[in-house]
């Protein structure tokens, strides 16, 4: 792809997503599938931070998507009726669980490392699902709504229009799309790159390679732990799924189903799958075996993602 | 007390064999192959369901036998066709394989079977108490260690005294250079993931017995195996045997004095473990990665 074409392509997925409330219902789906299509792209970009730019396979970002879930949630239903602290709230009890994990696993690598993360996720998975006063147990936290935002004055009422609600998950994932290119495009980026690409030689330079494994982890989660009070927030409800095994397995799909050596990938891939599985589960109780089916074959079949491919035949 | 105690800890040590047995095949896959089987649970999944439509036909016994035997065939072939395409890629497709692989055995046995619970019969010889003081030790549950000990043993004799054994063992120190020497590594690596899901099988007949019959009856037992795996050592397999004891014990005494915890417990020695210690409690030195 010459730069052109990439302004222009950048370009028009930006027009895509700034449209997508008005056209979605005429195309057979709704505002809130929109809304999560977002939010499940923001927490698969995320994901992207470690899996494709530092090179490390994270199978238990659920954890952290889901904490913040229910920070949120807990912070409306027990502490304040405010949409904005809630997340937070949401953000800083991801964020916090995932220095502290993080610290524990960073000289873990490859496939260790990603056994870890699966277990460790488990923990709080088990936590939601037996502290029933608390979590709600498997029944899920209920009994919250999402409030209207106050933004320095202006009024925005996500409680009621869910097109409002789509522009701010909109916003969010813009501007950690933004955070997170500039923080890959710096120097710090760039040396996870470097160690992604030979961790030995990075060492023998002096990086100090578990200190940046960390931060890289941490970072990442806390755009995910955003992702997971945008979740709670756009159902208005959390239970343990959000942060069980299966959510940390889908967010790795959306990224390799998109292409996780591109910067976007992560969001196609998210579109891809968010729209898929909403289809296939409305038409048939056998979901699982189709979801199952789509991780099977783009291993075999697609290692490079949708945009790898493009990319790939824009080389040739 | 003494009783409830003693109660937990034997209970304890059931579950643990369980994760033991189940562990003992992750890790015999793992050491060789390098892939994280996340479909084992599906394996041992399907291994009860098995047994369970054989017991008409070959009663108790039989299915005992039978049933592991399948679903090792059938790991078998599910190597050919698909794990083998990803040896030697980075870990994160043999991950995204299996966990497809596990969606999909887990709703093949719900579709095939139904997502009710189903009763798996014992042998009445089996099922009584062998004594009115320790009510809990029903003739299954001692035939269950018993079993488990034996097939552990078994398996020990096979990897230090066969010569399949011995090329596993000197493949997981270095497959190039057994490949080399003129042994089949392709051959090798399958035979070896059908061992490690016989394993799974086994304990799926097993725990069919002890908790029924349900669809997830895999995915809720596959958790645990990691936790064994690493707090008792990446690369050894003593290490995840006792890992699995360990953990299983730690969960029946953590039921007598804090019930809503006995499954947090485990992974909070996991997470001790890897602080103090993480290469794990019999690992060896420079196996993390």
């Amino acid at each position: 792809m010459t730069q052109a074409q990439r302004v222009g392509a950048t370009a028009l997925l930006w027009l895509v997503l700034l449209t997508m409330p008005f056209w979605i219902g005429a195309v057979g789906g709704y505002t809130e599938l929109a809304s999560r299509v977002v939010v499940m792209a923001l927490a698969a970009t995320a994901l992207n931070f470690l899996l494709g730019y530092t090179g490390t396979l994270s199978f238990g970002h659920a954890a952290y998507f889901g904490l913040a879930a229910y920070g949120a949630g807990m912070t409306l239903k027990y502490v304040a009726p405010s949409t904005g602290l809630g997340m937070l709230i949401g953000v800083a009890v991801g964020t916090l669980a995932a220095a502290a994990i993080g610290a524990l696993i960073v000289r873990l690598r490859g496939v260790y490392f990603a056994m870890v993360t699966i277990a460790f996720g488990q923990v709080f998975y088990f936590i939601a699902f037996r502290w029933n006063t608390v979590t709600g147990g498997d029944d899920g936290l209920t009994g919250w709504r999402r409030l209207p935002l106050d933004l320095a004055g202006i009024r925005l009422d996500i409680q009621n229009h869910d097109t409002a609600f789509y522009y701010l998950a909109l916003a969010c994932f813009a501007l950690s799309a933004g955070a997170m290119a500039l923080l890959l495009s710096s120097p710090f980026g760039r040396t996870l790159q470097a160690i992604r690409e030979n961790e030995r030689r990075a060492r023998f330079l002096g990086i100090a390679v578990e200190r940046h494994l960390w931060l890289s982890f941490v970072i990442s989660c806390a755009f995910v732990s955003l992702a997971g009070t945008l979740y709670a927030l756009l159902n208005n409800f959390t239970d343990p799924r959000a942060l069980r095994w299966d959510m940390s397995g889908n967010f790795v799909i959306m990224a390799v189903l998109g292409g996780m050596r591109s910067f976007w990938g992560p969001l196609v891939g998210a579109a891809v799958f968010v729209v898929l599985q909403d289809y296939v589960s409305s038409h048939t109780e056998n979901w699982m075996s189709v979801v199952g089916l789509i991780f099977v074959l783009v291993v075999l079949f697609f290692p490079r993602g949708v945009l790898g491919l493009v990319q790939r035949r824009g080389e040739q | 007390m003494t009783q409830l105690i003693l109660f937990n800890i034997f209970n304890g040590l059931i579950v643990g064999a369980f994760y033991a047995l189940m562990a003992l095949g992750l890790s015999l896959i793992l050491n060789l192959s390098g892939v994280i089987n996340f479909a084992h649970g599906g394996f041992l999944a399907l291994g009860a369901y098995l047994a369970y439509s054989l017991m008409p036909l070959v009663g108790f016994w039989g299915a005992l036998v039978v049933a592991p035997l399948l679903t090792a065939a059938l790991g078998l072939a599910i190597e050919r066709l698909l794990i083998r395409r990803v040896y030697g890629r980075d870990p994160l497709y043999s991950l995204l394989l299996t966990f497809g692989l596990a969606y999909i055995l887990e709703d093949l046995a719900r579709y095939i079977w139904g997502p009710q619970s189903l009763p798996y019969p014992i042998p009445a010889a089996l099922a009584r108490p062998l004594s009115t003081q320790f009510f809990f030790l029903t003739g299954y549950r001692l035939f269950m260690v018993a079993l488990v000990a034996l097939t552990v043993a078994a398996l020990f004799v096979v990897l230090g005294r066969t010569r399949l054994g011995m090329r596993i063992r000197a493949g997981t120190l270095d497959l190039e250079t057994v490949s080399a020497l003129g042994v089949n590594v392709r051959v090798l690596r399958n035979l070896n993931f059908g061992l490690g899901i016989y394993l799974a099988g086994l304990a799926g007949v097993l725990a069919a017995g002890m908790l029924g019959l349900q669809p997830t009856i895999g995915t809720s037992l596959i958790m645990p195996s990691f936790v064994a795996i690493i707090v008792g050592g990446l690369g050894s397999l003593p290490g995840t045997l006792f890992g699995g004891l360990l953990i299983g014990v730690a969960q029946g005494l953590a039921t007598v004095f804090m019930p809503s915890a006995s499954e947090a417990i485990i992974y909070v020695m996991m997470g001790l473990v890897l602080l103090m210690r993480p290469r794990g409690l019999l690992g060896e030195e420079g196996r993390l990665k």
